[in-house]
């Protein structure tokens, strides 16, 4: 098992290796010039190459090129052009925000997909299963910000039940440590301020959710079909016959079969959400990586895009790790190849 | 599995419960509040925007968003006066000009004190700008003083200095009079030197000035909250706390202040403004901002050499229409290369009507009786001023086809639609200007006059009129504002009658907010103050 691990582990190297690079040359070759587009209407010629200059891009690209690979290979990402902060710690206050609204997404997404889907599977073709996956078919198709806005209108103008964005209670005025909100609220629960929590978990609910419809369709939908596979094995009839209560068959045998391309897909959408958040973020004012890589990207800070790739990419390439490694857990057939 | 839809209706159900405890919360607060109803003081405001600052020492930074924030700490020598252009005294009491025009003498407010207790004094206004531009100053690399070279003060300031403690005397490079306004933009902030000198390179993480909000904490992307400063040096602050608070979507905006999340937003989109207006306790200020979208005609190509066609091009196009299909809401049809908030903006200048008989008469008198074929370049990018240009284009090419003018559209992306323009390459190119420092120089001499047209150029319609450059010139180094005015009026009745420019529209900012926020007001330069604005209970 740890050999298997490792190997994986070197395997990473040139996979991120490609990454580092792609995003580099995506970047450079791109048309326009940054200098350009960031001073815009009030340039003048010398302000324009000073900034080309600052910037390094006066130099030829294999020499920009392997100063970039030395710099990333000791995690410094340089200074962001628009703020002058570094890139790694406006990354630092960004990401926990994405990695939390993700999370919980994903929560949301894994536990009533794979319900949802092991009762259309086990109800095939009941009202149930029909009305759950034309559900899942429409969740799947919806636009998120619209969703979004949709569940605004609805639960937190119309109904009041839920604030409209935020993290948390503007007014309690908190200041986090970990970028974390659960987290770092967590221990005013025992110090007589409960509300911090709750308020945080609160203001999780609505983006939660709008992040979520999509991975909960995809994996209701896979959780479906893998257990009708499932269903109609031998040793599940085998099970059936000795007459283990249907609960148990479903849950204990059939479904941690069925789970092992249900797990693929919540690795790969938890991945996705990482990057994808972009229009969630901006709907509920969630301060993450999202909506921050975008303004980098429009505003041509390379020093910020590339970092800020570089980090989803390696997180996503982690991720699919884990995935593999829990797969092999699951199933010992896979160590085995 | 069962579990797990518990725990969702606990999520539910525990946020439900939580509604009805903040509720509760809001409504005790209220009623102490009303106790004070007599007073304009207390309470807290939320400012909802669209981004973050990017930094908060407005020396360092360009953007609106982190002037919004800077401008809470801050103060300068001289303000603008809430609504206007024109500047007032604020941190310097008085100013004076020595007879060659070359010695600027500030005398300072005494008493002031910045935010962390250390004196406002002339040595606090000598760091704020030697900072910025001289090159020994322990202080200049941490720069770049973006704005100091934007606005070309290295052209303008050679040397600031303390007199005594509490006055301070520019040294001019030349005679200078908008050099005054440049010193109300917020990159012309008085920064305290001690908690620059204790942060370092935080410092803009940390702002500290003299201004009417202290800083108290920043989340970025996400809210900066700021307290009264009790000893402000003017009026009473009203205020206890303002909050900048960042939604990006402007639909999200509007939600938020619907549900009185928040008290004012900003940039509201343009669809939602009749809705606002209706809306119960919800009231929307607007006023045309600091810009001019136009569309310059290149003097150095025919035909746009001949003065007729120009004129003739002014007839043609109907801006009326232009702006109802384009900007709607967001934009006002423009007559002047000045936005009418400038002071010596002229009004008496008729606007050119649309008549597509006139235009065709004088085409014919210029030779072209069956019109002529042109390129109109537009640009790729929304900007305030125009938010489609190429929009705007096809609707001009269908206007001009009707006097036999036959338009070739051109795009090219931003950056390069930039510098073919700043070379002359096109023979008609829509562009546009937002001002700065609120003085008619920054639109006139800089997008218009005679060394404006050397490329790289500002002035893109390649105009060189004499006269007009003369006019600038004068009004440039004329100290006497009314003086002032007179040669800026001139100027515009000779751009009128020469029509180097189609001039489009100018932008409306239009800020909604609840019925209870009183005191506010739109800066034309776009600043966002709230030190008079108060919460009405």
């Amino acid at each position: 098992m740890l050999k298997y691990i490792l190997k994986r582990l070197a395997l990473l190297l040139p996979t991120l290796f490609g990454v580092v690079t792609l995003v580099f040359f995506m970047i450079a070759l791109a048309p326009g010039d940054p200098a350009r587009v960031m001073l815009g209407e009030r340039a003048s010629k010398e302000k324009i190459e000073r900034l080309r200059a600052d910037l390094g891009l006066d130099k030829p690209m294999s020499e920009q090129y392997t100063l970039y690979l030395k710099r990333v290979v000791h995690l410094d990402f340089g200074k962001s052009i628009k703020s002058g902060q570094p890139v790694m710690s406006e990354i630092r206050e960004r990401f926990p925000a994405t990695v939390e609204l993700a999370f919980c997404a994903m929560i949301f997404a894994t536990l009533l997909g794979v319900w949802i889907g092991v009762l259309s599977a086990t109800r095939k073709n009941s009202w149930v299963d029909l009305t759950s996956m034309v559900g899942a078919l429409f969740g799947v198709s919806m636009p998120v910000f619209w969703l979004a806005l949709v569940m605004i209108m609805i639960f937190s103008v119309g109904l009041n039940m839920f604030p409209t964005g935020g993290r948390i209670n503007i007014r309690y005025y908190f200041t986090p440590e970990t970028n974390f909100y659960l987290i770092d609220t967590f221990k005013y629960l025992f110090r007589g301020k409960p509300e911090y929590f709750l308020s945080a978990l609160h203001h999780l609910v609505l983006p939660s959710i709008a992040l979520g419809t999509i991975p909960l369709a995809i994996i209701a939908r896979t959780t479906r079909s893998s257990m009708l596979e499932v269903l109609t094995q031998d040793y599940i009839k085998t099970v059936r016959s000795s007459g283990i209560k249907e609960g148990r068959v479903i849950y204990r045998y059939a479904l941690r079969n069925a789970l092992l391309p249900v797990i693929t897909v919540i690795g790969l959408q938890f991945g996705l959400l990482l990057s994808g958040a972009i229009l969630t973020e901006t709907i509920f004012a969630w301060p993450g990586i999202g909506k921050w890589l975008y303004q980098a990207i429009s505003a041509r800070d390379y020093p910020a895009v590339q970092g800020g790739i570089i980090i989803i990419s390696t997180c996503f390439v982690l991720i699919n790790l884990v995935v593999d490694i829990l797969y092999s857990v699951i199933n010992p057939k896979v160590r085995l190849q | 599995m069962k579990k797990a839809l518990m725990m969702l209706l606990a999520v539910l159900i525990s946020g439900l419960v939580f509604t009805g405890c903040e509720k509760k919360a809001s409504a005790s607060t209220e009623t102490t509040a009303a106790a004070a109803v007599d007073s304009k003081a207390g309470g807290t405001l939320i400012f909802a925007r669209s981004g973050d600052s990017v930094g908060l020492d407005p020396g360092r930074e360009t953007d609106g968003e982190s002037f919004y924030g800077s401008t809470a700490v801050y103060d300068t020598l001289v303000e603008f006066i809430p609504g206007q252009t024109a500047v007032r005294p604020a941190l310097a009491e008085s100013w004076s000009f020595s007879d060659d025009g070359l010695t600027v003498t500030f005398k300072l407010r005494q008493g002031v004190k910045f935010h962390d207790g250390t004196d406002f004094n002339a040595d606090a206004v000598v760091y704020s700008f030697a900072r910025q531009f001289k090159k020994d100053h322990p202080d200049y690399d941490k720069g770049p003083w973006k704005y100091w070279g934007y606005m070309d003060m290295d052209n303008i300031v050679g040397d600031v200095i303390a007199v005594d403690e509490y006055t301070v005397a520019f040294k001019l490079l030349k005679k200078e009079a908008p050099f005054i306004a440049n010193l109300a933009m917020d990159f012309a902030s008085i920064v305290s030197p001690t908690a620059a000198a204790q942060y370092g390179e935080e410092f803009t993480n940390h702002p500290v000035g003299t201004g009417p909000f202290k800083f108290v904490s920043w989340i970025k992307d996400d809210s900066i909250v700021f307290e009264k400063n009790a000893d402000y040096w003017g009026n009473e602050v009203y205020l206890d706390r303002l909050i900048l608070k960042v939604i990006p979507d402007a639909t999200a905006r509007w939600l938020a202040l619907q549900k009185g999340e928040v008290d004012v937003i900003d940039f509201p989109s343009p669809e939602d403004l009749a809705e606002m207006k209706s809306a119960e306790g919800i009231k929307v200020l607007q006023q045309e901002g600091l810009n001019v979208g136009y569309l310059a005609l290149n003097c150095d190509k025919a035909p746009y050499d001949n003065k007729l066609v120009r004129q003739a091009m002014n007839y043609a196009i109907d801006r009326d229409e232009i702006v109802a299909a384009v900007y709607g809401e967001a934009g006002a049809v423009a007559k002047n290369p000045l936005p009418p908030t400038m002071w010596s903006y002229n009004d008496d200048i008729k606007a050119y009507p649309y008549d597509p008989a006139k235009a065709k008469a004088l085409l014919a008198e210029a030779g072209y009786p069956n019109g002529f074929d042109t390129e109109i370049w537009a640009m790729p990018v929304a900007r305030p001023y125009n938010p489609n240009g190429k929009k705007v284009a096809e609707v001009m090419q269908a206007q001009l086809a009707k006097v036999g003018v036959n338009v070739e559209i051109i795009s090219y992306e931003w950056g390069t639609y930039l510098d073919k323009t700043d070379q002359g390459e096109h023979q008609a190119a829509m562009l546009g200007w937002t001002g700065d420092n609120g003085d008619p120089d920054n639109f006139l001499w800089v997008l218009l006059s005679e060394p404006a047209a050397i490329p790289p150029a500002g002035n893109i319609a390649f105009w060189k009129n004499a006269e007009f450059t003369e006019l600038c010139a004068k009004a440039k180094e004329e100290m006497d504002q009314a003086k002032r005015t007179e040669y800026y009026r001139q100027a515009q009745e000779i751009f009128h009658e020469e029509a180097p420019w189609v001039p489009i529209a100018h932008s409306v900012v239009s800020v909604p907010m609840k019925d209870s926020v009183k005191g506010f007001t739109i800066y034309p330069t776009g600043k966002r103050v709230f030190t008079e604005v108060w919460i009405e209970k």
